[in-house]
């Protein structure tokens, strides 16, 4: 697939050299434990970066910093002016129509035909005028996405949004992504805690450890990815073993993705 | 059920029989399990209307009444029978005495809720939406909350005289406190991730409050809307009881002086009729607001 057109795309970055994002010395301090500890980041405009990490580690505590939506931080962090988020829940306005959802927050006066355009993009232009109650779990994670995509974000951070879904819903949202992604062009930032996840879609992936990022790896994987090639059995196992997770509980997650057994 | 078993154990020949065909064909278990039909909800369905079928209850307390009355059971001046009240409505009614009385009763309830109505909600928003509002507006109205409202009668009429401003005043305060309290709990009742979200989408304070803090009150402010209503009739019967000239109330009052039990109760039923013709409206309103609503709606 053509993986090379969303690097053509320049970011519209408040401070530009030539990143999307870019994080220094950034710590979170909750009651005195520093959460996120002199974290340093960088993204490329188009790229597509996955975090790994054990629960706790802070993983989702960054994207929210990136967000905006955590303030209580010192050290420097740049980011796009133009930037959406999806949740774990698609949090979506109980009360307005998915349409109206899709438009929420939009600067000027947008129509209706934006936000059907939007949601045709992910395959749900025909609920536009649905209530959310009345959407399946899919459904919804994918109104919440057209609600990121409609912005036209320069970065596009993803918490977990696949974490709530059945696996096969979860299979076809993160194909929908990984189309959109190569459509549209824009940084992504994917916080996960399923390592098949971010290899199926990441260009590097970033595993976090005691507040800051530990290790890093390109994914340099021909796409569309494959679990049952070797390099990508080759290094779930290496990421395995960073977020410590070895031996017989590798196992366990071999069975979970009905992939090969990786032993070294 | 316990008659199969039965015949079965009265036949044990038969059932090792059937066993022992079974086994022979290799599964392991006994006679097959009893099984009952499970009838699809659409073959239940009745045919009688659900709105009729509420209607029963009051209609046989009528009857009821009525046979008591014609009996002698119970005694005119006691309780007039349904019969005589149904005929001396239909005489006040003719007459243009009733009307009138309820046209002055609906004016002092409108706009007794309109002013409770202003102020509760303005009062809300400010200590809903403002740590500083919550501080300086909450303790205070939750202190004087506290205070039953009845008992501000005799204040009122000091301060206010005896015409309309006392009733009204006590119809806007039983309004006010109800449908404070519940704006106030709906605001702060909000999701704080919808909060969040709408942040994230790039909402403003403003917009914020437009679109995620007052939409998710809505719940909370119609049950404070249902909740003030009935307050606001509570108000005007008790504010109608004292020097009123006009109105159900006075009415009533007069009607108390010549053992009129007749009129009293039609003044009565207007009352009820007039507060569920209220609820019947907040219910229609509800029904259109809040249809986004993912609740349980009873089988």
């Amino acid at each position: 697939m053509a993986t090379d057109i969303h690097r053509t795309v320049t970011p519209e970055t408040a401070d530009g050299a030539g990143a999307a994002v870019r994080v220094a010395g950034l710590v979170r301090s909750f009651d005195g434990r520093a959460v996120i500890d002199d974290l340093e980041l960088t993204l490329r405009p188009g790229e597509f970066v996955a975090l790994l990490g054990r629960s706790g580690c802070g993983k989702s505590t960054l994207l929210r910093v990136l967000a905006g939506l955590d303030r209580e931080i010192e050290g420097e962090v740049l980011v796009p002016r133009r930037k959406a988020v999806a949740f774990q829940a698609p949090r979506l306005m109980p009360w307005k129509k998915v349409w109206r959802n899709v438009l929420l927050g939009l600067p000027g006066r947008p129509d209706r035909g934006t936000a059907v355009a939007a949601l045709e993009e992910v395959g749900l232009g025909h609920r536009a005028d649905a209530w959310p109650k009345t959407l399946s779990g899919g459904e919804a994670q994918r109104a919440s996405l057209a609600r990121a995509l409609v912005r036209e974000p320069d970065l596009l951070l993803l918490d977990e949004p696949f974490g709530a879904l059945d696996a096969l819903t979860r299979i076809k949202a993160q194909r929908l992504v990984a189309d959109l992604w190569q459509q549209r062009g824009c940084a992504v930032l994917l916080v996960t805690h399923d390592v098949d996840e971010a290899l199926l879609l990441a260009d590097r992936a970033l595993v976090m450890e005691d507040g800051r990022i530990a290790y890093g790896t390109t994914v340099d994987l021909p796409r569309p990815r494959d679990i049952s090639d070797p390099g990508f059995t080759a290094l779930r196992a290496r990421l395995l073993g960073r977020l410590g997770v070895a031996g017989a509980e590798e196992q366990e997650q071999g069975q979970e993705t009905a992939g090969p057994t990786v032993a070294h | 059920m316990s008659l199969d078993q039965a015949v079965a154990g009265q036949a044990p020949p038969d059932t090792s029989a059937g066993a022992a065909a079974l086994a022979e064909e290799g599964a392991p278990a006994g006679p097959p399990p009893e099984l009952s039909r499970v009838v699809p909800v659409s073959g239940r369905r009745r045919s009688v209307p659900r709105w009729l079928r509420r209607t029963v209850g009051p209609v046989a307390l009528l009857v009821l009444w009525q046979m008591l009355s014609a009996t002698g059971a119970l005694h005119e001046d006691i309780l007039a029978s349904p019969g005589t009240i149904a005929a001396t409505g239909a005489g006040l009614i003719s007459d243009g005495t009733l009307p009138s009385a309820m046209v002055v009763s609906l004016q002092r309830v409108a706009v007794g809720l309109v002013l409770g109505g202003v102020a509760g909600v303005a009062l809300a928003l400010v200590s809903g939406l403002s740590r500083l509002g919550e501080d300086l507006v909450d303790a205070t109205v939750q202190m004087l909350r506290s205070i039953p409202w009845v008992g501000m009668i005799p204040l009122f009429i000091v301060w206010l005289g005896i015409g309309e401003a006392p009733k009204i005043a006590l119809i806007a305060l039983g309004v006010a406190f109800h449908l404070y309290l519940n704006v106030y709990a709906g605001i702060r009742g909000v999701d704080a991730q919808l909060v969040e979200a709408g942040t994230s989408l790039g909402l403003g304070r403003w917009g914020l409050i437009r679109h995620v803090v007052l939409p998710g009150a809505l719940p909370g402010a119609m049950t404070g809307l249902r909740y003030s209503l009935a307050t606001a009739w509570l108000a005007l019967v008790f504010g109608e009881q004292v020097n009123a000239d006009d109105g159900l109330g006075f009415l009533m009052n007069q009607a108390r002086e010549f053992f009129r039990t007749d009129v009293i109760v039609v003044c009565l039923v207007v009352y009820a009729i007039l507060g569920l013709l209220a609820d019947f409206l907040v219910r229609a309103l509800e029904r259109l607001l809040l249809q986004w609503r993912p609740t349980f709606t009873g089988r």
